[in-house]
């Protein structure tokens, strides 16, 4: 079969033969054969390549992938915010089974901030350096509820404020007056203060500095439980992702190369990039000289090719991964490590079998 | 409280060594420039008798540097002295002028923001389309042509050819000059009477002017406040403000633009004295009865002290307009303390 993989019928509904996973959960994100292009001089940049993906209630998933992999991109998607010239040329956002992609300028504004809350990369630079933190609640507040008076919302945001450890003289404060952690606490104050089911995370602790990095993931699990929250955490730090995320998704060339429960991508890693990714990861309790990196560089994402996208880097590379692109496919039956996934993932996306899209496992499967 | 008065008083005091290099400069280079108030009064076939005692009497025989010892002491009590064409004070003809070069000015400003910050929002939001391409056609087109060419070309269609607008002075014949005898400020004035008759007829006649001495400048801003709208547009903020589900007007006005005005506001504190400059050709194109005018009119005269009046006016005009930028940037960004 060629590249493309658009080929499984209806895109609505339960996720088809290609699809991720087959959980038994309650989705509240489903994201369907997603293919995001970025028209550019030379040609056509193909961020993400028909893409499918299911969030469940009350999970943490993680999505993990070097730059460039398109792990970003998908998360702005998510909110249909990616960044010009990016366009969505084909696919579904599912939020609890409603296409968002299909609403227009001010229905989707309902979406953004009540039902998916995302924070940002940079927070030294995503508040507004003119407003003070008050106008921020305010503003955010009233865009989807004109009618809630002044005194209530600064109610609302001092309690949040102490749930975030900041006093709340810092409310009549401007960015600029405030360190970056606070700041990004800030910035979640005003995700949460919306009350949004699911949090998108992209790349939340990169800008920041390990002690406040450590800070932000305790702080994380706290609110989560506290908002009953989804979580979907983009990032390229495999550290972070393993202490928090449920499952994780494994993105390479803008498309989910492994797709399992966090135990099982670091004990048992089944596709080639994977199995990589974990080996670059410094470990101290080894006796290694150097660290340790993966060959090569992430592909072209302009001139595309019938191979396998990690076929040039892969060290267990056969004849057909350079004839044809696997399929994302799921194992039949959740895999063995399952009782131990359990312990720590929700019931609904434990449930949900492993895939991997290698032919190495296409064939044992 | 009292640091910002602190900084006014240190501002107007900076004013002071500012306004002595630009006279001593000034001194200098009028009495470098050929020609003498002596001899454009009296001609060039006056007897040399005649000649040396109007020199004598206007203190010209002087060594250069007691002339200019003379004319610091005159400034120090507050003097700028007498003509020397003419029996008035100096400060006379200024201030009898100088509200009508105010109102030109502010009017030009008015119309290059006016033009300026829309079109370049716009032209930032609709960007790489032909809407774009045409406003920055424009802006360049402004940009280049001279401000008198532009003011006689507006005169030839708006005035001659269409003949919509006034293409001459400040206000009608049939309005009484009694009708401005408090301000100065036509504007103020006829609104301080109630006359609204005239106070339309002086804006009617401020149109031409301040639609030619603001399109001149109203490129820059265009430029300006695209590239800055451009950049703003990309900010992290934006982006962030917008997944909190903010309306798009407001991303754009209250955050993109609010942001991207910070340059343009600087811009418009530098951009001032090119104003006005441009106030000056304008002036005499238009026939209007302001500063620009009289210097130019004194420079043919060679009138050294009221030349010398003038520069300080328009030096004090433009560091009271650096100053209210300096203000403006404290009050919108709270980043800068004053």
């Amino acid at each position: 079969m060629p590249a493309t993989m658009t080929a499984t019928g209806g895109s609505a509904g339960p996720p088809s033969g290609d699809g991720a996973v087959a959980g038994t959960g309650e989705v509240l994100l489903g994201v369907r054969n997603l293919s995001i292009h970025y028209p550019i001089a030379i040609g056509t940049v193909r961020a993400v390549t028909d893409l499918s993906l299911d969030v469940y209630r009350g999970e943490v998933l993680g999505v993990v992938g070097e730059s460039g992999c398109g792990k970003s991109t998908l998360g702005l998607s998510i909110l249909n915010l990616q960044k010009s010239p990016g366009r969505i040329v084909s696919g579904e956002i599912l939020v609890n089974g409603h296409d968002i992609l299909a609403l227009g300028p001010e229905d989707i504004r309902a979406v953004r901030g009540p039902k998916i809350g995302m924070i940002f990369q940079n927070p030294l630079t995503s508040l507004d350096p003119l407003m003070s933190i008050k106008d921020h609640f305010i503003e955010t507040m009233r865009a989807h509820d004109p009618k809630i008076r002044k005194g209530q919302i600064i109610a609302r945001a001092e309690a949040m404020l102490e749930d975030l450890g900041i006093e709340k003289r810092r409310l009549s404060e401007y960015p600029f007056q405030l360190s970056g952690g606070m700041r990004q606490r800030i910035m979640i104050g005003l995700t949460l203060i919306l009350d949004p089911e699911l949090l998108l995370a992209d790349e939340p602790t990169t800008a920041l500095d390990v002690i406040v990095e450590a800070g932000f993931t305790e702080l994380l699990a706290k609110l989560k439980r506290k908002y009953n929250l989804t979580v979907v955490l983009v990032s390229h730090n495999l550290g972070l992702v393993a202490e928090i995320a449920d499952r994780i998704a494994v993105m390479y060339a803008g498309r989910i190369v492994e797709l399992a429960t966090a135990l099982e991508i670091f004990q048992d890693p089944r596709h080639p990039y994977t199995r990589g990714l974990m080996d670059c990861v410094p470990n101290i309790l080894l006796d290694r000289k150097e660290l340790v990196a993966m060959p090569g560089s992430p592909p072209d994402l302009v001139n595309e090719s019938p191979c396998c996208p990690f076929a040039p880097r892969c060290p267990k590379v056969f004849a057909r991964c350079l004839a044809e692109t696997p399929r994302l496919l799921a194992d039949a039956a959740p895999a063995g490590a399952a009782p131990a996934a359990a312990a720590s993932a929700p019931a609904a996306s434990a449930a949900a079998p492993r895939a991997v899209a290698c032919f190495l496992h296409e064939r044992t499967n | 409280m009292k640091r910002i008065l602190n900084y006014l008083i240190a501002r107007i005091l900076l004013t002071i060594p500012m306004l002595f290099i630009l006279l001593t400069l000034v001194f200098v280079v009028l009495r470098v420039m050929p020609g003498d108030p002596v001899s454009s009064m009296l001609g060039g076939h006056a007897p040399q008798a005649v000649i040396d005692a109007k020199r004598e009497a206007l203190g010209l025989n002087k060594p250069i540097f007691f002339q200019y010892l003379d004319y610091l002491g005159q400034l120090a009590r507050l003097d700028l002295g007498e003509s020397m064409n003419f029996k008035e004070k100096v400060s006379t003809p200024i201030l009898q002028k100088l509200p009508a070069t105010i109102e030109l000015t502010l009017a030009g400003i008015i119309v290059a923001l006016g033009i300026g910050i829309p079109l370049g929002v716009r032209s930032a939001r609709l960007r790489r389309t032909w809407q774009d391409s045409v406003i920055r056609f424009f802006a360049n087109i402004t940009y280049c042509i001279p401000v008198y060419w532009m003011g006689l070309m507006f005169q030839m269609l708006f005035g001659v050819f269409l003949n919509l607008f006034p293409i001459a002075g400040r206000v009608g014949t049939r309005v009484d000059s009694s009708e401005f005898d408090r301000t100065g400020f036509y504007i103020i004035d006829t609104l301080l009477k109630g006359n609204f008759t005239a106070f339309g007829d002086v804006m009617y006649h401020l149109v031409l002017p301040a639609v030619t001495l603001g399109l001149t400048l109203s490129g820059v801003f265009i430029r300006m406040t695209r590239a800055n709208m451009l950049d703003s547009l990309k900010s992290d903020f934006v982006l962030a403000t917008r997944a909190r589900g903010v309306a798009e007007n407001r991303v754009v006005y209250t955050h993109a633009l609010k942001n991207a005005l910070i340059p343009v506001v600087t811009m418009l504190g530098l951009e001032f004295a090119a104003l006005l400059a441009g106030a000056i050709l304008t002036e005499t194109t238009f026939s209007w009865p302001g500063m620009g005018r009289l210097l130019l009119e004194r420079i043919y005269n060679r009138d050294y002290p009221v030349i010398q009046g003038i520069i300080i006016f328009y030096a004090l005009f433009v560091s009271v307009v650096s100053l209210l930028v300096d203000i403006i940037y404290a009050v919108i960004d709270p980043r800068v303390k004053l």
